[in-house]
């Protein structure tokens, strides 16, 4: 028996450690730990609620955006601001095309040398590369001549013995299967989606300033002024036509070029369908509002939860089933650890009792890591591009349902195939798909809003802290790209009593609870094969499949506690 | 500009770069710089050379929001940073290597390469509680940034929290947390403050230190002049609307549409320095107020807590009379940037000392206006 240790995790948002214990060549026990702390909530308490966007939107800077929408949703819901349809959706146009470029840097750049060995590429036959980019996609960069420079390029910087980024991997790893042509197909694409995650997300910079960090949310709508005829607005017809641009060579990309890829790299490690199943529960809080926030009825990406592997019920999900357990965690309860707690109850106070640094490993069997433990309904879920699509899937939505039947038929495996390392790649997959889809849909109602003279982007009801009442409270949700974020904010005499998020990393990547069961890492990495205990690949392919963002799951709420009753939305 | 067989072209095909689009960067480089054109042959000839400088990258308590800023690099692009210009050999959100793996590489870098390496930090560093708040592979971040920034020729604080604490170090500051230069007062810090730090100003840093062995001139908060020497307010293309009197009074209002000045809907350009209206983002699409939000002077120091409310008008700030006009305070800010740091640090120790909450972490201003930790 061999402890293993992965810390740093690479390839991730934050900081990451994964403990494992291999028996046979096998994974028989898994611990994730997250090793940072911040304490924004701490932060921002007694702060301007109209600004804690501005805030909140810093937990995380590669899910940029994703805290500052559901920031300014949970602020709304407490002060009963409702935002004019316009600033809806332009919202919606910055979450989905957030969707599509994380996706796409998250396969390229952060999972993509899991599975491709780029020294391979040298071997590859350009001629051959060629070929076989023809045969998966219409995409025109597919030349001899043009894999034969990337190939040189590649073989310029192996030869100058300064690897850069590259020095480090598991280059020769048993685990990897891809033939040349496919690795030096692979290694041309992480440089294309290079290209385009930094051209595409100027969608982000024209509707926000910048990115990362955008800054145009504000309570009760969107800072981005529209009109038609207008330079100095910040949503023109011109601009309307740069979006449409932007959201169509997106579809093009992810069509032609991510989608073929997982495809042709899933080809090549069908045993991974088979591999990283994890809990088997998914809960989706549904997200992008057609007809308003408190009709999650319209929503476009449906609300609810699966258990146990069965897509034949959709569960309903009620926000007041969620606890969180410190059990296993570097805080305490003062009703004990043992018992799980609603957020609302906000009981949270740090105390970290691990060993101290610099240490070799974790006491795994007491408190191990800075990420609370959540449940539902005391079950562990994951949450997610593939719980989405799996609820979306088996809520019968027409289009998701369409495109993983398409891309389960070229995989030539069941439905039941998504339920593993591989599934999560081929659904966020076919999230960008659908997503992309439907960024160009929304910029061109956009544009329809401002042909027809509906410039609205703001509901100034409450912008006046005057009049607010003296205390209120609600929340937010948001899908964020990986998974159910909530936030809860409780206001008094105009300032911020009390903060909470309750995030999706934490769900994946917390620790166990009371029971002892699993977070939805530990479970995935169960029986997971080996080759190499000094160079674990097979361990970062199924973290990874996840996609990891710890900045985002270690957060700590009111130390002091108070309930409240919390609105639905 | 170079002559056609100037001895780089070797140099440059040995590194697979391609001429012209090489000596376009180099005159994009000496233009950010501010450096006259003839200048181009220096920074051509220095980023020519066959081996290339070694760079480490460090994340502690960090939203990971600079490294994204790096990847959306565009003149140069990122991976003419990574590949072409550097050896970037650690940086764990992007790098092939994890776990053992990883340390291996960043520690072969500081032994091999010792006094020869550029460290970028990204995050802050906590100091409280022997630094539990933020470990990797074991070990805390001080312990980490002290190995790592003290064995560097340089260390480029890549953002407000590398800076100056960030939003992590705002008030009630939970972690104890600090910026690099607190943490390893031995390293040789450059500041790049924003939130994140603008791309093309982190990659002309490093185009000045490859070209000249040295760092560029700073202020005195150890930011680069040629990017946090000028004041929003002065560059800013609404800037003729404010001259004017027309204001956004509410947001989505006529004024809104046509873009005019957004300083009563608390915009605080005119209270901060910075390039961002000059370079912009994202490939010079846009920056905030272009496209309708006030600024945040996120370039600002300790930000977070000195220019909050961010949506309170600049005349309402405690420490400034009611009737001040934001030119007035312009005018007050253009003279400190412009050498009398005193005047500026008595301003800010009044003003920071108001706007903080009681608690809350000594105001910097306080310390002297020459900030060299």
């Amino acid at each position: 028996m061999a402890r293993i240790v992965v810390d740093p995790v690479t390839r991730i948002e934050g900081h990451l450690r994964i403990e494992a214990e291999v028996n046979g060549g096998m994974v028989s026990d898994a611990w994730s730990s997250g090793t940072m702390f911040r304490g924004i909530e701490l932060i921002l308490r007694g702060r301007d609620p109209r600004e804690a966007w501005i805030w909140t939107q810093r937990i995380c800077g590669v899910c940029t955006t994703v805290h500052a929408l559901t920031s300014v949703r949970a602020v709304e819901d407490a002060l009963g601001v409702e935002v004019p349809e316009n600033a809806n959706l332009i919202r919606n146009i910055i979450a989905s095309s957030q969707y599509v470029q994380d996706h796409v840097i998250h396969f390229y750049h952060l999972h993509a040398l899991d599975w491709v060995d780029v020294t391979l590429a040298l071997k590859a036959d350009p001629a051959k590369t060629s070929q076989l980019a023809e045969s998966i996609s219409p995409w025109p960069k597919s030349s001899r001549t043009y894999f034969k420079a990337i190939q040189d390029r590649v073989k310029v910087l192996v030869e100058s013995k300064q690897l850069s980024l590259f020095s480090s991997g598991y280059w020769g790893h048993p685990a990897y299967h891809l033939p040349p042509e496919a690795n030096l197909l692979a290694v041309a694409h992480y440089i294309e989606a290079l290209e385009f995650q930094r051209d595409y997300i100027r969608i982000h910079a024209v509707l926000g300033g910048k990115n990362p960090h955008l800054q145009t949310y504000l309570v009760g709508g969107m800072a981005a002024s529209m009109d038609p005829n207008e330079p100095g607005a910040t949503i023109n017809d011109e601009r309307i036509t740069f979006l449409t641009e932007l959201a169509s060579k997106a579809q093009a990309f992810v069509d032609q070029v991510y989608v073929p890829d997982v495809l042709a790299v899933a080809s090549f490690y069908r045993d991974w369908f088979g591999r990283g199943e994890g809990l088997g529960n998914f809960l989706s809080y549904g997200d992008y509002p057609q007809g308003g926030i408190k009709d999650p009825a319209r929503f476009y990406l449906q609300r609810g939860a699966i258990f146990n592997h069965d897509l034949s019920k959709v569960h309903p999900v009620d926000p007041a089933n969620v606890t969180e357990y410190v059990t296993h965690s570097w805080y305490q309860y003062d009703g004990g650890d043992q018992n799980g707690k609603h957020p609302y109850e906000g009981e949270t106070s740090p105390k970290y009792t691990g060993p101290k640094p610099p240490f070799e490993h974790l006491e795994v069997e007491q408190k191990y890591s800075w990420l609370k433990a959540p449940r539902y309904q005391d079950h562990a879920m994951e949450v997610g591009p593939l719980s989405r699509m799996l609820v979306a899937y088996a809520s019968g939505h027409p289009e998701v349902k369409a495109a993983v039947d398409g891309v389960l038929a070229k995989l030539n495996a069941p439905a039941t195939a998504l339920f593993s390392t591989l599934g999560r790649i081929a659904a966020r997959a076919i999230e960008a798909h659908v997503m992309a889809g439907q960024v160009s849909k929304w910029v061109a109602e956009l544009g329809d809003k401002l042909g027809h003279g509906d410039l609205r982007i703001h509901n100034g009801d409450k912008w006046d802290p005057d009049s607010w009442p003296k205390e209120a409270q609600g929340f937010g949700f948001h899908e964020a790209p990986r998974g159910a974020l909530g936030h809860w904010v409780h206001i008094e005499n105009k300032k911020i009593k009390n903060y909470q998020c309750v995030v999706p990393t934490t769900w994946n990547a917390g620790p166990r609870d009371a029971k002892g069961q699993r977070g939805a890492y530990e479970a995935s990495l169960l029986k997971t094969p080996i080759a190499d205990p000094e160079r674990p690949v097979e361990i970062l392919r199924t973290v990874h499949s996840f996609d990891p963002c710890l900045a985002c799951a270690v957060h700590v709420v009111d130390a002091r506690g108070r309930r409240f009753e919390v609105k639905a939305s | 500009m170079l002559p056609p067989n100037h001895a780089l072209s070797g140099a440059l095909l040995q590194k697979g770069i391609d001429r012209r689009r090489f000596l376009k960067f180099c005159s994009l480089m000496t233009a950010t710089l501010a450096l006259p054109p003839r200048y181009v042959a220096q920074v051509a000839a220095a980023l020519g050379k066959a081996r290339k400088p070694v760079l480490v990258w460090l994340q502690f308590q960090d939203c990971a929001g600079n490294s994204e800023a790096i990847l959306r690099s565009s003149h140069p692009s990122v991976l003419e940073v990574v590949l072409d210009l550097l050896s970037w050999e650690y940086h764990e959100i992007v790098m092939a290597g994890a776990g053992h793996q990883a340390e291996a590489a960043l520690e072969r870098v500081v032994k091999e390469e010792k006094g020869k390496y550029l460290a970028v930090v990204e995050g802050a560093i906590p100091l409280a509680d022997d630094g539990v708040y933020c470990t990797v592979a074991g070990k805390t971040a001080l312990d980490i940034a002290r190995r790592v920034c003290s064995n560097a020729a340089a260390t480029i604080a890549a953002g407000a929290c590398a800076w100056d604490g960030g939003l992590v170090a705002a008030h009630p500051n939970p972690t104890g947390a600090v910026g690099i230069s607190e943490a390893v007062p031995e390293a040789t810090v450059i500041n790049l403050g924003g939130c994140p730090q603008n791309p093309a100003n982190t990659a002309a840093v490093l185009v000045h230190y490859l070209t000249f062995g040295q760092l560029p001139a700073v202020d005195q908060y150890n930011r680069p002049l040629f990017a946090y020497g000028r004041i929003i307010h002065d560059q800013c293309e609404r800037r003729a609307h404010y001259d004017a009197g027309r204001y956004v009074q509410e947001w989505g209002d006529e004024g809104h549409r046509r873009g005019y000045c957004l300083y009563k809907m608390g915009c605080k350009g005119p209270q901060a320095t910075f390039n961002c209206p000059s370079v912009r983002y994202n490939d010079g699409t846009s920056w905030p107020v272009k496209s309708g939000h006030g600024c945040i002077a996120c370039a600002s120091h300790r930000f977070w807590d000195t220019r909050s409310p961010f949506y309170d008008r600049l005349p309402s700030v405690p420490g400034f009379g009611a009737d001040v006009t934001a030119g007035q305070i312009g005018m007050g800010v253009t003279a400190a940037v412009a050498g009398a740091t005193l005047v500026h640090g008595i301003a800010s120790a009044v003003r920071d000392r108001m706007r903080t909450a009681p608690g809350a972490p000594t105001p910097p201003a306080t310390r002297g206006p020459v900030e060299k930790n």
